[in-house]
């Protein structure tokens, strides 16, 4: 009877479990429907290079989920640390410009010293004259010009001269020329790195202030990575980074691929693309489940507790005895560092590196509208999250199109309010997006997959 | 003498007339941002859009005026537009607060809710204006260019620097003194201002002494909008009309309220202006000043500029950093932290 008993306790308990994870599994098993819908309708290219942009949003969601989700911190700099991560694979991969190191290395490390020596002694008479009223700032301010100055005089000419090694293919110093895959953990590095900086900044302000903060520095690491040439070629962006997958040319010229190829009956470009894009799905696919493993294990353990202790209530959480501004800033650096990964993932995905495309509608906000839409703090949710929009934000401009066509077909063809409506149609994008967030918010709150009581 | 005089006309030709002009512009905004703060306590994201949005309208209408030969020549035809882009900023505004705000009004959430919502509305507005207008660049500035061309400036005084005043310059730092005065006078003489400022001191305590909360959160809406209409409009006519620009132009606004102090309207006006100047005065290139003043090449042939133009946007994300490291509350000590 006893025996009976438990066992029914815990099929009860079993099937209360269930619900959710059916729920998950169903929302997981959509989702993989939509991207098989996209593959049959339209191509398996398409589907493939889609879900590889979706593997790397989750991630980058991952990274902002435990900023938000976990520790309730408002990053608003998404972007900045993405193209930190992008950064990192240009100079870890890319060859070293031995011309531009001759021109101009010397003249631009010892401006780098200087740098480095100007901010810290700024720092250190900051902290000295703390009782010293104005003169405090004066002091400070006369530092920084004059140690910026000198600086300048060494930097200035130094970037002119590597700038004009060979300005059509290169005006840059170039990398290390070490694999590619490596940047990824690099950017993750650099990204840490900044976001220790930043965070130790601007921390102690208040949610909405620290989200306009962040956002003004990401704008700030964007103005740098667009306007120093002599680190990324800015605006004449980075071409042709080596992969860490096969090139689809080498492939069909393999005779075993021809062979696979001829005996399957399908073409031997298609096979070869779809083969590259498969190859990166795999690795990025690993990525994806080692970050979630480490972040659900951090979640579990004492550390998660204590995270979601500090969100729910700071004052209470110190009056525990932990120290709040501590743990926020490894949490922070910790959230940047995962962004910065998949930011050094997706440039080597695009195998170049454009400064101007990073925008913050598409690497802030909209990885933003991901976190919330899947559920914020859930790591599944914010996979979900990330699957979902990334879709449908590249999915809702040919459906706005085909909408708008079918929409107006009753028209003439040529009024001029259709032509306006299909020329227009794609930034109904933004509006679905909009509208998404804006219903999320209202009635489901906690998003696609709520984040689990412990 | 004529060395400090021409260099004096460099300065007002390239620093103080367009840092007037540009500085009425943030400063306009950044009004809109901090009534919204005082009243709603949050920091609006979407006021770019709606800047964005009621410019449109007032772009649409300008158009349809052109159409029907209505100008008011030299004016541009904006100008008697923009009673209808003020009016359509305004629904949309208290469409929005009807629709989506007013639910979190009564929920109390957070303002990092409010935040995100308003990262929503961010996105349908931007989508709603880019649908309607699209994404190109519009110039409708049809009025007379200048007011003070540089030739004649030169001709005038006979020096070798010439100031050019353009005409939409003028109208904008006029327009916004006029806007600007008949905020403060409404929010110092008025009743109904001297109500909102005490709902934004204390709301419990105002709605205490009968002050009608949802008619507050109204009238703080309609300035927002009718601010957020005058300064699209007006950044439209002195640059051009591009609904890209308004999601970039969003951040200077914050910045130059904050560095003001959030919720304190004088705060918004001299942080506009702070934050205009600064960008200037910094990306400026000395060099021709210092050639006027101390002969030529003193100094070297650098551009004695003390930080590239690249960087003009970076400069008030710089200072607006600086600001909440060093003083959060900002100049006038807005809300505090």
């Amino acid at each position: 009877m006893n025996f009976l008993f438990g066992k029914y306790c815990q099929t009860q308990l079993g099937l209360k479990r269930l619900p959710n994870l059916l729920r998950n599994l169903i929302l997981a098993g959509i989702m993989a429907c939509l991207l098989a819908i996209v593959g049959i309708s339209q191509s398996w290219n398409l589907a493939f290079s889609l879900l590889n942009m979706c593997l790397i949003s989750a991630i980058m969601a991952l990274g902002v989920n435990i900023q938000w989700g976990y520790a309730g911190l408002f990053n608003a700099g998404v972007m900045g640390f993405a193209a930190l991560g992008g950064l990192a694979a240009v100079l870890i991969s890319v060859d070293p410009v031995r011309a531009a190191w001759a021109a101009g290395g010397q003249g631009l490390l010892f401006g780098l010293v200087i740098g480095v020596f100007t901010t810290c002694s700024a720092i250190f008479a900051w902290r000295r004259l703390s009782n010293s009223g104005s003169k405090r700032y004066w002091i400070t301010i006369l530092l920084l010009v004059v140690g910026f100055a000198t600086m300048r005089f060494f930097t200035d000419p130094a970037t002119l001269a590597i700038e004009a090694v060979d300005a059509a293919r290169s005006g840059y110093l170039g990398g290390l020329g070490m694999p590619i895959m490596f940047s990824w953990i690099i950017g993750g590095l650099l990204a840490a790195c900044v976001a220790w900086i930043i965070g130790k900044i601007s921390l102690g302000l208040r949610s909405d202030y620290l989200a306009i903060a962040t956002l003004g520095i990401s704008e700030i690491i964007i103005y740098f990575l667009k306007f120093e040439d002599w680190l990324t070629r800015g605006v004449k962006n980075v071409n042709g980074l080596p992969r860490p997958v096969p090139y689809e040319i080498d492939l069909q010229n393999e005779a075993w691929f021809q062979q696979v190829t001829s005996t399957l009956d399908v073409s031997v470009v298609d096979a070869s693309s779809l083969l590259v894009k498969a190859c990166y799905t795999g690795i990025f696919l690993a990525v994806l489940l080692a970050v979630i493993w480490f972040s659900e294990t951090a979640l579990r353990a004492p550390w998660g507790r204590m995270m979601r202790a500090i969100r729910d209530n700071e004052t209470a959480a110190t009056a525990m005895g932990k120290n709040v501004q501590k743990q926020h800033l490894q949490v922070f650096v910790l959230g940047s560092a995962v962004i910065g990964i998949a930011g050094a993932m997706l440039v080597t995905l695009d195998g170049q590196f454009t400064p101007t495309s990073y925008q913050p509608l598409r690497f802030t906000f909209l990885i933003w509208v991901m976190v919330i839409i899947g559920g914020s703090g859930n790591n599944w949710g914010a996979v979900l999250g990330g699957f979902v929009i990334w879709f449908f934000w590249i999915e809702a401009e040919p459906v706005g199109l085909w909408l708008i066509t079918f929409l107006t077909s009753g028209m003439e063809p040529t009024s001029w309010l259709r032509l306006h409506l299909i020329e227009n149609a794609a930034h109904t994008r933004l509006i679905t997006m909009g509208m998404v967030l804006l219903l999320t918010l209202r009635f489901a709150p906690r998003g696609l997959i709520p984040e689990t009581k412990r | 003498m004529e060395g400090s005089l021409n260099s004096m006309a460099l300065l007002a030709n390239y620093i103080l007339v367009p840092g007037l002009a540009y500085g009425s512009q943030l400063a306009l905004g950044a009004l809109g941002v901090t009534m919204i703060y005082a009243v709603l306590n949050f920091s609006n994201f979407s006021h770019g859009e709606i800047m964005s949005f009621g410019a449109m309208i007032t772009i649409l209408v300008t158009y349809w005026f052109q159409g029907l030969g209505i100008s008011v020549y030299p004016l541009p035809t904006a100008l008697i537009a923009l009673p209808v882009g003020i009016g359509g900023a305004i629904l949309l505004c208290l469409l929005l607060d009807k629709l989506v705000f007013s639910f979190y009004r009564q929920q109390r959430s957070n303002s990092v809710t409010y935040l995100i919502v308003s990262i929503g509305v961010m996105f349908v507005i931007g989508g709603i204006t880019r649908f309607i207008i699209g994404p190109d660049d519009r110039n409708f500035n049809d009025g007379e260019r200048f007011i003070l061309k540089a030739r004649a400036f030169k001709e005038m005084t006979g020096l070798s620097e010439g100031v050019a005043i353009k005409s939409s310059q003028a109208i904008t730092v006029a327009s916004a003194f006029i806007v600007v005065a008949a905020v403060f006078w409404f929010l110092s003489r008025t009743r109904t201002g001297k109500s909102m400022r005490a709902y934004s001191n204390n709301p419990d305590l105002a709605l205490l002494s009968g002050i009608d909360p949802n008619r507050v959160v109204i009238i703080a809406w309609v300035i927002t909008a009718g601010l957020a209409a005058v300064s699209g409009t007006l950044y439209g006519l002195d640059k051009s009309y591009k609904p890209l620009v308004f999601l970039h132009l969003v951040l200077p606004i914050f910045a130059a309220a904050i560095v003001g102090g959030v919720g304190s309207p004088l705060g918004a006006i001299v942080g506009g202006f702070v934050i205009a100047f600064s960008e200037l005065f910094i990306t400026f290139a000395y060099k021709k000043m210092a050639a006027y003043l101390l002969g030529d090449g003193v100094l070297g042939d650098g551009l004695l500029q003390l930080l590239s133009t690249d960087y003009k946007f970076a400069v008030s994300f710089i200072i607006l950093v600086i600001v909440l490291l060093i003083k959060p509350t900002g100049i006038f000590s807005g809300k505090s932290i």
